[in-house]
């Protein structure tokens, strides 16, 4: 379903991605790790369109999304960074969501869901960072696609709102989706991947499910896998 | 795209800036009639203000509105619409909205107060400010896909229109006293299709009969817009003006990685 063909990306004179191959075709929770700077959002974002290769392909559904848009109706992306057109109300915010994308079937259930609607009726810049992560989760969510990208969705939220969340994901799980996140929370990964892809250096470092990064590491849990990659990393440059 | 259009208009049209505009032209128009009475002479006060004014204005005002939409465009460009029509409809959006407040802002007044020259002065004035705007807001618009820093993108804003509003006229004043000896009302037109500020000026100035005031060049000038084949080649000058800077912005946004 999502394929990226050898893609490679600099940044001026920083290389974010090298030559990059990597697929998606069963439904599953899959995590992409890796540091700052190692390519993540870069590589979300490709998918996206929003960020160009400078060589290889992406294909979805077996095109190359190349000048496409239309394939984005099978997409719907949490931003790592909630900004929002700051004079719109919630309400007039998720409204203008609906007008480029058409009418959203799940709005109602996901008002519910992340509990906005005591607040829709108040102005996004007045809302704390929390509340607008909400906002920007239920204008994803009300959407239902068969990809789910998000970027750092556990920014600002709090714990009902997590479990919340983390609820939500198992749930489109179930029914049938692939959903890529990064995030920097592994305990998050941890819980909920059936796969991560580790990224470093603009490299594909690791891509497996969580039980053979702990035997190939030699760990028992995420965050000692990772310690070792990057030490043995840096040891070997 | 008219979806993208439709928010931004309604976005815009509850932008108290754009009414701050509207008010600043009923005021100019109602003030200059006032002072001086006569159509002719509020028209060509208002001339001034419109060939500088508009384009300053158009400029500033697209440049916040692009840096304040550029905050959330990772929202708009994760949906399926294209990117090209996201930002055309925003840059329509803003040329629209500018383009109201100057028709409101200068045709109500002067529906009340009455044009006192011929109507086509004032519909050629109106038409004008129409297209600097345009021509500036496109301009704006590809200055904020270019420049992710907005004090360079604000820079590069007014240079371009301190180069247009005043440097230009001052080269090209230049260029005639250095090359006197030699026919330069070629060159002068040529110099005048190649600003658009100055385009507008010497339009307006020509619909109102006061080609006299430039003398050999006027009658040369006044020949050219005279012939069908010279409006021609003015409006089609306008329309290049508009579409170059657009069809620069459409390859910088295409190109942009967001």
């Amino acid at each position: 379903m999502i394929r990226y063909n050898e893609i490679s990306k600099t940044f001026g004179k920083q290389r974010v991605l090298n030559d990059v191959s990597l697929s998606w075709d069963t439904p599953g929770i899959y995590g992409i790790l890796g540091p700052n700077g190692s390519g993540k959002t870069t590589l979300m974002k490709m998918l996206l369109g929003m960020v160009h290769p400078d060589a290889g392909e992406i294909q979805f559904n077996g095109r190359s999304i190349h000048g496409q848009y239309k394939y984005r109706e099978d997409l719907i992306y949490l931003p790592q960074i909630a900004r929002f057109p700051e004079n719109l109300t919630v309400q007039e915010h998720l409204a203008l969501i609906e007008q480029l994308r058409g009418k959203a079937p799940r709005k109602q259930m996901m008002i519910e869901h992340f509990g906005i609607g005591g607040f829709l009726g108040k102005s996004l810049r007045n809302l704390s960072g929390g509340m607008r992560q909400k906002v920007n989760l239920v204008g994803c969510f009300m959407y239902d696609a068969p990809v789910v990208i998000m970027d750092e969705p556990t920014v600002g939220l709090d714990p009902i709102s997590l479990i919340a969340l983390k609820e939500l994901i198992r749930m489109e799980r179930q029914a049938g989706k692939i959903i890529l996140i990064t995030t920097h929370i592994l305990e998050f990964v941890e819980e909920l991947a059936d796969e991560v892809v580790f990224l470093l250096e603009g490299d594909i470092y690791f891509r497996g499910d969580l039980s053979s990064l702990y035997d190939q590491t030699e760990t028992t849990d995420l965050e000692h896998a990772i310690a070792h990659i990057l030490t043995k990393k840096k040891q070997t440059s | 795209m008219i979806k993208v259009i439709k928010y931004s208009l309604s976005d815009l049209l509850r932008n108290r800036w754009v009414w701050a505009y509207v008010l600043f032209f009923w005021a100019t128009v109602f003030g200059l009639h006032y002072l001086r009475g006569d159509g002719g002479q509020v028209l060509v006060s208002l001339l001034n203000i419109i060939v500088l004014f508009v384009p300053l204005i158009s400029l500033v005002f697209s440049l916040m509105y692009m840096y304040q939409v550029r905050e959330f465009i990772e929202l708009l460009l994760a949906q399926p619409v294209s990117r090209w029509s996201i930002f055309l409809g925003y840059y329509l959006g803003v040329t629209i909205a500018l383009g109201l407040a100057l028709v409101i802002g200068i045709g109500v007044p002067i529906l009340l107060v009455g044009t006192g020259v011929a109507g086509d002065a004032w519909m050629t004035l109106i038409a004008v400010g129409v297209f600097e705007t345009a021509i500036f807001a496109a301009i704006a618009c590809s200055l904020v896909v270019r420049n992710d820093n907005r004090l360079i993108g604000f820079g590069m804003g007014l240079m371009i229109w301190v180069f247009m509003a005043i440097l230009y006229d001052g080269i090209v004043l230049l260029t005639m006293v250095l090359f006197e000896e030699y026919r330069l009302e070629g060159w002068a037109l040529a110099a005048m299709t190649l600003n658009p500020i100055d385009m507008g000026r010497v339009l307006v100035m020509f619909r109102m009969d006061y080609s006299a005031l430039l003398g050999f060049t006027g009658a040369v000038f006044q020949r050219f817009f005279g012939t069908f084949s010279g409006s021609i080649v003015l409006i089609g000058a306008f329309f290049v003006w508009v579409g170059v800077p657009v069809w620069i912005l459409r390859r910088r946004t295409l190109k942009k990685d967001f």
